[in-house]
C-alpha cells in the first residue's frame, strides 16, 4: 500500500504550536503543515471528529496561523488598497472575510478583518492569514504600508470551538458578567474578555459552518484554556483532517487549494465579500481586473460537485462535460461524513457552471458521473441574534 | 493456512492454491476512516507489485499493490456498500480479493508475521 498521507517522519524540524504536548498527551498523530507539527486526527478518527463538531463542539488549534495587528492613521484605508472587502463600513468589533490581491486581481491569500477600537488616534484591525503564506504577507503589508505599525503576534494561540454546543460550552468560561454577552455576540462580531485574568479576544466566526468562536490567547495560558474546554463533556479534540472535511462540506475555499495566486475572487465565487461601494469605487490593487470579471462575467468559475456513487473525486481530477472535453478540474474533494457520500468543488468553464448540469469527473482515468450542485453541501448555522 | 506480509503492509493467506490479499491492521489504522475500495474485475492477471485495487479513506487514496502474481477468482463484494469492513476486521471480513496463485514460490518470499512484526518495530 503505498499512500500519499505519510506520517511527519521528521517531525523535530517542524515548529510547535503552544499545544503540542497537550495533543501528543491526547494521542494525535502529528504531521508537518505549513511547518508545523499539527493533529490531522485523534483516536476516535476522522468522520467521529467531524460528526462530533456538527452535533455538539469542536476544539481545534489554528495556532499556526498568523496573527496580526495593523494600527495607524489611516490604518483602514490604507488596508483598503490591498484588499477588494469593505474595511471602512466595519464598525468596531466587527469583522469581515476578505482577500489580500495581487496587481493581476488574483488572490495572495485569504483572510479575516476584524476593526478593534481605536487608540491614541490610531486605527487598528486584527488580522489573520494563512499560515502557509503568514510570513510573506506580512513582510508585504509592512514594506508597503510604512505609516502603519504591523505587530505580528507570535505569543499568541488561536483555537476554535466550533458546533451547536460551542456558545453555552464558552459562556460557562467567562465571567458570569460576560456569558450573557458571548451568548448575544452575532456571526462575525469581535469582543475582549476575561478568563482568570487573561485577556482573550473572541470572535464568533470559525470554518465548519456551524456556529462557533476563534479565541486568541496568550500563548502561555492557552494549554490550559484548551484543558478547560476539553474537560467539558460536550468538547472534544478535532484535527486538521476533520477541519478539511468540515470546511469542504461548508463549501469554503482552502488557500494553495481552491483558490490561489492565479484566481481571482469573482471567478471563486467570492463577489458576496465585495461590497457595493468597493466595485463601483475599487482603489485596491487589481481592481482593473476583478471589476472586468464583474462587469462581463469570469471565464470560469469555482463550482460544487455530488459525484455519483462512492468513489471520491480528490484534487486535481479532470471534469469533462458530457461529450468528452475537458472543462476544468477539481480542487478539493472528498468524501462528506455528514452526507454519507463524496463532493468536490472545483473551476469549470462559465458556459458549464449551471447547477443541475452532469458532468464527468476523471478519477484514475475513469469518468465518474457527477452533478453540479450549488453549495454549501451542508447548510451554514451561524447564528445571527434573536 | 500461512498468511505473509509486503513492506507496502499488503497481506496474503494461503489457503490451498488462492491467496485472500487485503491490508494489514497496521494500513488501516494509518489510513484512518476507509469510505470507498475500488477492487480489480474478476479474471484480471496481476504480477506481484501490480496495482491490484486502491483504498480511500477520508484523507487519502493509497494503492494496493498484488503481493504475490496470480489470477484475481473473487473480490469481497461487501466492501461496496460497508467500506468501513477495513477497519473493523482488516484480516477477516474486510479482504479486499482472492487470487489464483500463479507461481507459490513467491509467497516464500515475503514476511511472515513475526518479521512482519520485526519490520513495523524497526519503522516506528
Amino acid at each position: 500500500m503505498s499512500a500519499s498521507l505519510s506520517a511527519a517522519a521528521a517531525i523535530g524540524e517542524l515548529a510547535c504550536t503552544p499545544l503540542y504536548n497537550l495533543h501528543r498527551a491526547l494521542g494525535a498523530r502529528l504531521v508537518g503543515f505549513a511547518g508545523y507539527a499539527m493533529p490531522v486526527q485523534y483516536p476516535s478518527g476522522i468522520v467521529s471528529e467531524h460528526l462530533h463538531t456538527r452535533a455538539r463542539a469542536g476544539l481545534f488549534d489554528v495556532s499556526h496561523m498568523g496573527q496580526a495587528i495593523l494600527a495607524g492613521p489611516q490604518a483602514v484605508r490604507r488596508l483598503e488598497t490591498f484588499v477588494p472587502g469593505d474595511i471602512a463600513a466595519l464598525a468596531p468589533g466587527r469583522m469581515r472575510y476578505t482577500q489580500l490581491l495581487d496587481a493581476e486581481g488574483h488572490i495572495r491569500d485569504d483572510l479575516m478583518v476584524t476593526r478593534l477600537p481605536d487608540e491614541a488616534g490610531r486605527e487598528r484591525l486584527f488580522l489573520v492569514v494563512n499560515a502557509a503564506t503568514k510570513v510573506v504577507d506580512f513582510a508585504h503589508l509592512a514594506a508597503e504600508l510604512p505609516d502603519c505599525a504591523l505587530i505580528v503576534l507570535n505569543d499568541r494561540a488561536l483555537l476554535a470551538l466550533q458546533g451547536p454546543k460551542a456558545a453555552e460550552v464558552l459562556r460557562r468560561h467567562v465571567s458570569s458578567a460576560a456569558a450573557e454577552s458571548v451568548s448575544a455576540m452575532p456571526f462575525m462580531s469581535a469582543k475582549s474578555l476575561q478568563w482568570h485574568g487573561v485577556l482573550l479576544n473572541i470572535s464568533r466566526s470559525g470554518y465548519t459552518g456551524e456556529d462557533g468562536f476563534e479565541i486568541s490567547i496568550p500563548a502561555t495560558a492557552a494549554p490550559g484554556f484548551a484543558q478547560e474546554l476539553l474537560d467539558e463533556a460536550d468538547v472534544r479534540p478535532i484535527g486538521l483532517g476533520a477541519r478539511d472535511s468540515l470546511r469542504l462540506e461548508a463549501g469554503l475555499c482552502l488557500y494553495g487549494h481552491d483558490i490561489d495566486n492565479t484566481i481571482g475572487p469573482v471567478e471563486a465565487g467570492l463577489m458576496w465579500s465585495i461590497s457595493p461601494r468597493r466595485r463601483a469605487e475599487g482603489g485596491f490593487i487589481g481592481y482593473e481586473q476583478v471589476k472586468w470579471a464583474i462587469d462581463h462575467g469570469p471565464s470560469r468559475l469555482r463550482v460544487g460537485f455530488l459525484p455519483e456513487g462512492k468513489a471520491p473525486a480528490r484534487e486535481g481530477a479532470g471534469i469533462a462535460a458530457l461529450d468528452g472535453q475537458i472543462i476544468g478540474r477539481v480542487t478539493s474533494g472528498g468524501f462528506a461524513p455528514s452526507l454519507g457520500r463524496p463532493v468536490a468543488m472545483g473551476y469549470v468553464d462559465a458556459a458549464h457552471a449551471a447547477p443541475g448540469m452532469g458532468v464527468c469527473l476523471i478519477v484514475r482515468g475513469k469518468p465518474l458521473a457527477a452533478k453540479i450542485v450549488p453549495m454549501p453541501f451542508v447548510p451554514h448555522h451561524y447564528f445571527r441574534g434573536g | 493456512m500461512t498468511t505473509r506480509y509486503t513492506k507496502s503492509h499488503e497481506y496474503v493467506r494461503v489457503e490451498g492454491g488462492m491467496g485472500v490479499v487485503g491490508i494489514t491492521d497496521h494500513a488501516q489504522t494509518q489510513l484512518g476512516d476507509v469510505v470507498f475500495v475500488e477492487l480489480p474485475p474478476i479474471g484480471q492477471r496481476l504480477s506481484k507489485g501490480d496495482e491490484a485495487a486502491t483504498v480511500e479513506s477520508v484523507k487519502a487514496a493509497a494503492e494496493v499493490s498484488a503481493p504475490v502474481s496470480g489470477t484475481v477468482v473473487e473480490i469481497n463484494g461487501a466492501l461496496a456498500d460497508s467500506p468501513g469492513l477495513v477497519n473493523q476486521d482488516p484480516t477477516g471480513r474486510g479482504w479486499f480479493l482472492k487470487i489464483e496463485l500463479s507461481d507459490a514460490a513467491e509467497v516464500d518470499s515475503l514476511m511472515d508475521e513475526d518479521a512482519y512484526r520485526a519490520f513495523l518495530q524497526a519503522a516506528s
